[in-house]
């Protein structure tokens, strides 16, 4: 079984501060990281792997640097990355994102590709659906748990009160929830082996066929007008738990935070 | 010369410090009050490869190198130090006296699974008389036929009841002195080999700490490691390396408690203001810093000459002189800048000032690392 798993670095929005005066999103010092329904879709590709022996190719659109988040995927378990970065991807909507990412794994063989639901930087939840629409193949989103049943992949679909249970013929698409697992971590030795045993594959331009219409800033028909910061509060925490358990917990909170 | 940790250090560092603060930190105050071998956070060490971080993976290993191992010790002891010696003294005590001295057969059976993480190690040379004197050991192993017959105890051992394999030295030959000394590899659950009662300690109180008792214990002739005679050298040279991991730890102690402090002091407020705004806190914390980062650079570099230069054990002992120091010197200060709340368990601080004081005193005290740096000198 091939897995085809897409990957996007994002800045650690829980690190993410608000320029107080311009109103807009200080980056500066920001880690990146990789998109965490990404990184819960690499890690229910690597489970298959453990289960059915499957080989797990990573792929990402971005600038140089997403080699970082490459090579992570790399020495968590998967098996081959490519980079598809060059100047002329830059600037890229939905629309050319996706358009340039299935032109990238057309050229690659799969049975399953896994995407995250959506980023956490543009949370657009397009990318994967527009993937599979590309590439004439079936989807299904907002997967909570998946597994493979002869030819057929079969995925619990989460919605908010509710679930559906849906299964499409491989190939296919699917769309990862941060929540459906707790990815593993790297191993010190696959992080050496990411480095210098295996290799990121860089795709420029000319190695991705797709249109010059289709790509980048000027292939992208939504254009972002304006960018309004929300602060927004911390949600709540709901202890579920008794009286004694609850109350330590709010306890060492209060500690944790100075107050008492 | 480059001071910068490379891409895969740099992810490494990552990975171990995302690991220490979800699956180490909320242990460690379980682990010091209870006295209790942190276990739930052994087993994730033992998945994830942290075992055996600087062996090649022909012997088990993870095919890094003794700085990465050096930055695992560091993050996790930032946050729990008992977690960060069994790391260190299974790694760099154990595993690495089998890796250094053992022949093929020792480490396909020995070597392999404390590396892969299936057995724990532990390392047994000192005695209730033999401590800085590690030469007057009074255990005696007697050859008889195609066993060695062992007779003895060793006290204050590290990773003691929870480990599966040991080094231990005992004497051969006694009239020969240091060189009647020879390494053993023995097994738990060999008949004659028991424990004592878990020592109550200052600090790292989760680690397993006791005495070992030899009676009339029968190991396979083939489990001497190294050479008969060659074990007091052994021990010597495995401890070189042990040094580095401790002084890493050491480090990492400090960096927890400079940590936890900077949270505190922008938080406290006294005479209506954050006593990070007072003077005494600012140059207390730059000064700490700096002794940090002066020890951080000595613990690296001891890393990178044990993998690079056929000496280190100079490097070693300045390392450790050095990072235990300034973990006793950070801690105290770190309670200081705390006050009261410093005094009392629930802000982490109390307990990193409890284990830092085993820093300047296990593999070596720092007396011994004194002797071997001046004796570095005048020789």
């Amino acid at each position: 079984m091939k897995i085809i798993v897409c990957i996007k670095q994002v800045p650690d929005t829980t690190e993410v501060r608000i320029d107080p005066v311009k109103g807009t999103l200080i980056r500066e010092g920001v880690p990146s990281i990789m998109n965490p329904d990404d990184k819960a879709g690499l890690e229910a590709a690597l489970r298959l792997k453990d289960e059915l022996g499957a080989h797990v190719t990573v792929i990402s659109m971005g600038p140089r640097q997403a080699d970082t988040v490459l090579r992570e995927a790399l020495a968590m378990g998967a098996d081959a990355a490519y980079l598809l970065t060059d100047p002329a991807f830059s600037g890229a909507d939905t629309w050319a994102t996706s358009s340039t990412l299935a032109a990238a794994i057309g050229k690659l063989d799969y049975d399953l590709i896994i995407t995250g639901r959506q980023a956490i930087d543009g949370d657009t939840a397009q990318v994967g659906p527009e993937i599979a629409e590309h590439l004439g193949i079936p989807h299904i989103s907002y997967c909570r748990d998946l597994k493979i049943e002869g030819d057929e992949i079969v995925v619990k679909r989460q919605f908010e009160d509710r679930y559906q249970i849906l299964s499409a013929k491989l190939p296919a698409l699917i769309t990862a929830l941060g929540e459906m697992n707790h990815p593993r971590y790297m191993t010190p030795g696959g992080i050496f082996d990411a480095y210098r045993e295996k290799e990121v594959v860089i795709w420029s331009r000319n190695e991705v066929p797709v249109a010059d219409g289709n790509i980048g800033l000027k292939g992208s028909p939504t254009r972002v007008v304006k960018t309004n910061p929300k602060m927004l509060k911390q949600p709540g925490t709901v202890i579920e738990a008794g009286v004694e358990e609850s109350v330590q917990y709010v306890m060492a909170k209060l500690k944790e935070k100075y107050i008492l | 010369m480059d001071f910068n940790l490379s891409k895969e250090h740099l992810m490494a560092q990552q990975l171990f410090h995302d690991f220490a603060v979800n699956e180490v930190e909320p242990w460690a105050e379980q682990t010091d009050e209870e006295h209790r071998f942190p276990w739930e956070v052994v087993r994730e060490m033992q998945k994830y490869g942290f075992m055996g971080i600087p062996f090649p993976k022909s012997v088990g290993g993870q095919g890094c190198d003794t700085l990465t191992y050096v930055l695992a010790v560091e993050e996790i002891s930032k946050v729990c130090a008992t977690t960060g010696v069994i790391l260190s003294a299974h790694t760099s005590l154990a595993a690495d006296a089998i890796f250094m001295h053992g022949t093929d057969q020792q480490k396909e059976q020995y070597l392999c699974p404390l590396a892969e993480g299936k057995k724990l190690g532990s390392f047994a040379l000192t005695e209730a008389e033999a401590g800085t004197d590690a030469a007057g050991q009074q255990t005696k192993a007697v050859l008889d036929g195609e066993e060695w017959l062992i007779n003895g105890s060793k006290i204050f051992i590290t990773n003691a009841e929870v480990a599966d394999i040991y080094i231990v030295f005992a004497m051969t030959d006694k009239a020969q002195g240091t060189r009647g000394i020879s390494a053993f590899i023995i097994e738990k659950g060999t008949p004659g080999f028991s424990f004592g009662p878990p020592e109550k300690k200052l600090g790292i109180r989760g680690s397993s700490t006791c005495e070992l008792i030899f009676e009339n214990v029968r190991i396979p002739k083939d489990n001497l490691l190294g050479r008969e005679g060659k074990g007091f050298g052994i021990a010597m040279s495995t401890l070189d390396g042990g040094r580095i991991g401790i002084a890493a730890q050491a480090l990492g102690i400090a960096e927890g408690a400079l940590e936890k402090t900077i949270r505190y002091v922008k938080e406290r407020k006294q005479f209506k203001t954050p006593i990070a705004k007072f003077q005494n806190t600012q140059f207390s914390l730059a000064e700490m810093k700096t002794e940090i980062e002066a020890s951080r650079w000595l613990v690296y570099n001891a890393a990178i000459k044990k993998d690079t230069s056929k000496s280190f054990s100079n490097e070693a002992a300045i390392a450790k002189l050095k990072a235990s120091k300034v973990a006793g010197d950070v801690t105290r200060e770190c309670v200081q800048l705390h006050g009261g709340y410093g005094y009392i368990q629930a802000f982490h601080v109390e307990r990193m000032m409890r284990d830092a004081k085993i820093t300047e005193i296990y593999e070596g005290t720092s007396e011994v690392m004194k002797m071997v740096i001046s004796g570095n000198l005048l020789k």
